[in-house]
């Protein structure tokens, strides 16, 4: 039944991939940008939701607030950060994208300690057994159907709605879109607002699932969002949600596997070399 | 006297590093996020073979051979993937090389590798030599500047595909850079390993990758003179400022934000536009060329 486990595991992990990777994944769509920063709205999310929780003991709430400071921080880091340089060659973005993750980290280790913050009283800590011989936490179970839940919804949104429609287009062709009136300054700080709530929402529940928050607990997802949107073929939505759930299965056979050789990021970024000299376009993207 | 012997060879040996990756990231423009690891391979290689009983300097070539020859491999994927996806990839090289690195013994694992034997110089005479090096490392650098392979470089990293349609063997002339920027990085890791006397898997992982890149970057992305100073400032910084120690991520990512969000080619960007406004009747001919 390891096999069993492994995989579950697996895809705890690559849900909360996936909730990080679908922001990146939204504003490279739109920008070509490798948002690197995006992970600090994971530490953002995973420190309020740890406040907010120890202040009031309502976790709705705190899901609630984080994802509203992220999403709108993320419309002002739209704002003052990239759109000023959207017209420079590519690397220059990336950079300042980094340079921002780098000093947001140092901030939250200046305001909060570099030893990290607890819950008092972590919720849903209470352990579930499925089909007689799968153990979960309920918050573990909780990830898995609030993504699915959220990526369903998004999905609609995005296909059935005039907004989403809107977005599509402006990912196709931004001056075609703007000319049928569509206001793309819109479009960017929508897509910044909901990519940010969204890894703010991951940064919540993984404080939830480790019981911490530090610093440094958002650099990983961000190295590995990255090699996730890459995966899946570089904004293209679809292909990043399958690449951050083969990714979360892969690394929790390989930490068994392959762990004499390789650590945890290792293997990440093994896979994602690999498949690059195989298929440049990513694993699940269209020619 | 003792403490800026040390601090002039640690800056030496950064602005030898940064050189490195300028002459791939800037001169041929093809983005490395992952330089450290070519650091730390000259580092491991040179603290092993003088384990080993090899004298200091003949570690040296060993360690850009080495070096160079994983440059070469990694200069490959340049081939297959480009800008974004390149710069994903060399990320994905450094995390591999300490991912690698933490999980040998024969390579010290976590606890790296301390106790490295002395070359043999007193601390001026490998102050001299760091310097010497970073120094031959420079003129060399401007020298290929110039040359046709450096006009090459410059054709690629401005737009590959005309290069191409010039048939100029592209491939040929990027793994060039990476070799020889990877090598440069090898010998830089020979001497940061023989200065610190020990190394270890962190000293060579992603934050440093990044310091690297924002020296660069801070110092002007492809001009030899900027990037001497920006290395050389970044890297005395903290030193001269007891204050910024403990805030030294804060101030190398705000700079490097900064940089790139008002003056996208660094210090020498801001010197050339002063330049320029004090002597805006200059030649006509004189603005194509890069200083």
């Amino acid at each position: 039944m390891l096999f069993m486990e492994l995989i579950s595991q697996g895809l705890v992990q690559g849900s909360i991939y996936a909730l990080v990777a679908l922001g990146l994944t939204l504003v490279y769509g739109l920008l070509r940008i490798l948002h690197v920063a995006h992970a600090s709205f994971f530490t953002l999310g995973g420190y309020i939701g740890v406040l907010v929780t120890n202040a009031t003991g309502s976790l709705p709430l705190a899901f609630l607030i984080a994802m509203l400071a992220a999403g709108l921080m993320g419309i002002a880091m739209y704002r003052l950060c990239y759109e000023p340089i959207l017209k420079q060659p590519p690397f220059v973005a990336l950079i300042a994208s980094i340079g921002l993750y780098i000093a947001f980290e140092e901030v939250f280790r200046i305001v909060f300690g570099a030893s990290g913050l607890s819950y008092q009283a972590p919720p849903l800590q209470e352990h579930v057994q499925l089909f007689g011989f799968l153990n979960f936490s309920l918050a573990e179970l909780m990830v898995m159907a609030s993504t699915a839940i959220i990526i369903g919804i998004l999905g609609y949104l995005q296909n059935k709605t005039r907004v989403g429609i809107a977005c599509q287009a402006t990912v196709t062709d931004p001056q075609m879109a703007e000319s049928f009136g569509i206001r793309l300054r819109t479009v960017r700080d929508l897509n910044f607002f909901i990519g940010s709530a969204l890894a703010a929402f991951a940064g919540v529940w993984v404080a939830l699932l480790n019981n911490l928050v530090e610093p440094t607990m958002g650099s990983v997802p961000s190295y590995k969002g990255l090699a996730i949107i890459v995966l899946g073929g570089m904004g293209s939505v679809r292909g990043t949600l399958l690449a951050a759930l083969v990714l979360g299965v892969i690394e929790s056979f390989g930490t068994i596997y392959l762990s004499q050789f390789l650590d945890r990021n290792a293997i990440a970024f093994a896979f994602l070399i690999l498949v690059l000299m195989f298929r440049p376009q990513g694993l699940f993207a269209k020619k | 006297m003792a403490y800026e012997i040390s601090l002039l060879t640690a800056m030496s040996i950064s602005v030898l590093f940064a050189l490195s990756l300028n002459l791939i990231t800037g001169l041929c423009g093809q983005i490395s996020l992952g330089h450290a690891a070519f650091l730390g391979i000259g580092a491991y290689t040179s603290a092993l073979l003088c384990k080993a009983g090899l004298p200091f300097f003949a570690t040296l070539p060993l360690a850009m051979l080495v070096a160079g020859l994983v440059g070469v491999v990694v200069g490959l994927t340049s081939l297959r993937v480009r800008d974004d996806f390149l710069a994903i990839t060399t990320m994905g090289v450094v995390f591999l090389f300490v991912g690698i690195v933490r999980q040998q013994d024969w390579l010290g694992g976590e606890m790296g590798i301390s106790n490295i034997p002395v070359s043999g110089l007193s601390k001026t005479g490998f102050m001299l030599l760091a310097l010497g090096l970073a120094a031959a490392t420079a003129i060399f650098c401007v020298y290929l500047k110039k040359s046709w392979m450096g006009r090459v470089f410059n054709g690629i990293a401005e737009d590959e595909d005309t290069m191409r349609v010039l048939s100029i063997d592209v491939p040929r002339y990027k793994l060039a850079a990476f070799a020889i920027g990877t090598a440069l990085a090898g010998l830089a890791g020979a001497l940061y390993g023989q200065h610190f006397k020990y190394i270890g898997p962190d000293s060579f992982g992603f934050i440093e990758s990044i310091t690297v890149l924002s020296m660069v970057v801070f110092g002007g992305i492809g001009s030899v003179p900027g990037v001497i100073v920006g290395a050389a400032l970044l890297s005395a910084l903290p030193a001269w400022f007891q204050v910024i120690g403990d805030y030294k991520l804060l101030v190398y990512g705000g700079l490097l934000f900064l940089m790139m969000r008002f003056s996208p080619m660094g210090l020498a960007g801001i010197v050339r536009s002063l330049l320029k406004r004090k002597a805006p009747e200059a030649s006509p001919a004189a603005q194509g060329v890069e200083p």
